[in-house]
């Protein structure tokens, strides 16, 4: 029997007050993956993020984190587990400094482990910079890595990144994506990450999925990544 | 002109040490939580009473103090996890439910234990500048409000409690989802803002008479200074009170005390007219 894989959603509905966006997501994604999911904007890529997460109940269908199930796990809860979320949109805490908002990433540090500075300022040394700056002074780049760091520092196993490269500089976008590549090879980090720009799907992803109407409609595999038009043809579908 | 100096600086620490201390639990909660907490009045003549019952059973008075801010803590708490976490979303019903809990602590203190207490002395005696003699405790007071205030101010920038405190303020499902667990959060805030609250009672209660609705005497100058203060505990409660300490003093020295209350009340009036996010508003104003 191949390990179970992890992450793994199955039949997952979810919505905002009574209107459904998600309408039976199924997807896994192995250990050590980086997975992709594009689609168009207004798919509800976001809300899959979310409902992983736990910040929107699940209305049915299940999610598992390797062997456990937490489908109604509150989000701290879940976080605990060793998920590291990097919402679109940042949500730094404007008003604390870059190093309190590093702080409250330590949260998800499991028992005994020390949370990982060195390694969050090697990636992204303007942090070290700006230790002491206010995060809602920062720029939208500076913001990006900041939320990034915020939730390596705490040592995740997996993370689900939102549209990291979404009104940020190119040099910018370079660094993310090295990083999380180094990550992944280096430790094992597991990504899931949602997002529209080409370059960063084709450089990134080890396999794809593609949303349309709250449902995986295709999956892309090794191979289909590699070839431009493919994966353009998936992204306008 | 020395003496007279003198006894308006008093006058000035006296009411700033007052809103301070009256002040700072409701701040809190209201600036960390969002919660406009109605009976604050009751947390502290809950600190109050137990203050005096243990100072009666023969415990010093910092340790029976103490005793009584924990007290008020801890009912906070209790009441945080049965009343006020269900309620977290919707601020008008935790208006009316901290009401009703300020209504029941009233009547109940009153039937249990009757329409008055015991009280203890105020400690220390006097000393005289010029004509007039004034309270050594109310000058310590005054000290400790002002360490209050730098306590506060370590309490939520220097330790781990107070960061994660004011990251769930910022972007709660933020926090949530990094792993901090809000819920324990609001509980230790309201906890916290509750102790404070007996805490003035504490201190307070050698200089008062002790009934069932003595929190009443510190209820106005409290939302008075809150309001004009805003949501912001360092950047609003602190310097609300410095300007509001200053009006009253002035208005004390001029007219009296019933002025004193009227200037205070003059002074929001026009405060809210002009900066409608209080105080911390206006200095943190373009900052979000
Ligand atoms: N808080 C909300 N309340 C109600 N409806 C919402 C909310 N957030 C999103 N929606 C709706 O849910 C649907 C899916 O939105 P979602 O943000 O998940 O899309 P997305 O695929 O992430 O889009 P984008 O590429 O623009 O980020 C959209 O129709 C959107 O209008
Ligand atoms: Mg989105």
């Amino acid at each position: 029997m191949s390990p179970a894989p992890h992450l793994q959603v199955t039949g997952l509905r979810a919505g905002y007050g009574g209107k459904p966006v998600l309408q039976g997501i199924d997807l896994a994604v192995g250990r050590g993956q980086i997975v992709a999911v594009i689609g168009r904007n207004g798919v509800g890529k976001t809300t899959l993020m979310r409902a992983l997460m736990g910040l929107l109940p699940a209305t049915a269908g299940v999610i598992r984190i390797a062997d456990s199930e937490v489908t109604r796990l509150a989000p701290h809860r879940r976080a605990r587990l060793g998920i590291g979320y990097i919402p679109q949109g940042r949500d730094v805490f404007p008003r604390m400094t870059v190093s309190e908002n590093l702080q409250v990433g330590e949260t998800l540090c499991r028992d005994g482990a020390a949370p990982d500075y060195e390694g969050v300022y090697r990636d992204f040394p303007i942090l070290k910079e700006r230790a002491d700056q206010r995060a809602g002074t920062l720029s939208g780049g500076q913001q990006q890595q900041l939320a990034i760091a915020r939730a390596l520092v705490g040592r995740p196993e997996i993370i689900l990144l939102d549209e990291p490269s979404e009104g940020i500089q190119p040099s910018i976008v370079q660094d993310i994506a090295r990083a999380v590549r180094d990550l992944n090879r280096s430790l094992g980090l597991t990504v899931l990450f949602v997002e529209q720009n080409l370059d960063m799907i084709m450089s990134l992803a080890q396999h794809c999925f593609v949303m349309d109407k709250g449902q995986i409609t295709a999956s892309l595999s090794p191979d289909e990544l590699h070839d431009r038009d493919t994966v353009r043809r998936a992204l306008a579908l | 002109m020395l003496p007279s100096i003198f006894a308006f600086l008093f006058q000035f620490g006296d009411a700033f040490a007052f809103l301070v201390l009256a002040a700072a639990g409701l701040a809190i909660i209201f600036g960390m939580m969002g919660v406009i907490n109605l009976a604050h009045g009751e947390f502290i003549m809950c600190g109050a009473y137990v203050t005096v019952a243990a100072a009666r059973a023969g415990l010093p008075m910092p340790a029976a103090i103490a005793c009584g801010a924990l007290a008020a803590g801890i009912v906070g708490i209790v009441l945080e996890r049965l009343v006020i976490q269900r309620l977290l979303h919707r601020p008008l019903d935790t208006i009316v439910a901290t009401w009703g809990i300020s209504l029941i602590a009233t009547q109940g203190t009153l039937i249990v234990l009757g329409s008055t207490m015991p009280g203890i002395g105020t400690p220390f005696g006097s000393f005289s500048v010029g004509e007039f003699s004034y309270s050594v405790y109310r000058v310590l007071l005054m000290a400790i409000a002002v360490l209050l205030l730098i306590g506060l101010y370590l309490l939520f920038h220097k330790t781990r409690y107070g960061v994660l405190a004011r990251a769930t303020i910022q972007v709660p499902s933020m926090a949530s989802a990094l792993g901090v667990n809000t819920a324990v959060v609001h509980s230790l805030t309201f906890g916290i803002g509750a102790a404070l609250a007996g805490l003035a009672g504490g201190l307070y209660a050698p200089t008062m008479t002790l009934v069932p609705t003595m929190g009443t005497a510190f209820i106005v100058e409290a939302f008075v200074t809150v309001v004009v203060g805003g949501g912001d505990v360092f950047l609003g409660t602190a310097p609300a009170a410095v300007v509001l300490a200053f009006v009253k003093a002035l208005m004390i020295n001029w007219y009296g005390q019933l002025f004193g209350l009227i200037g205070l009340l003059l002074a929001v009036i026009i405060v809210i007219r002009l900066l409608p996010r209080g105080l911390s508003g206006w200095i943190l104003r373009g900052r979000e």
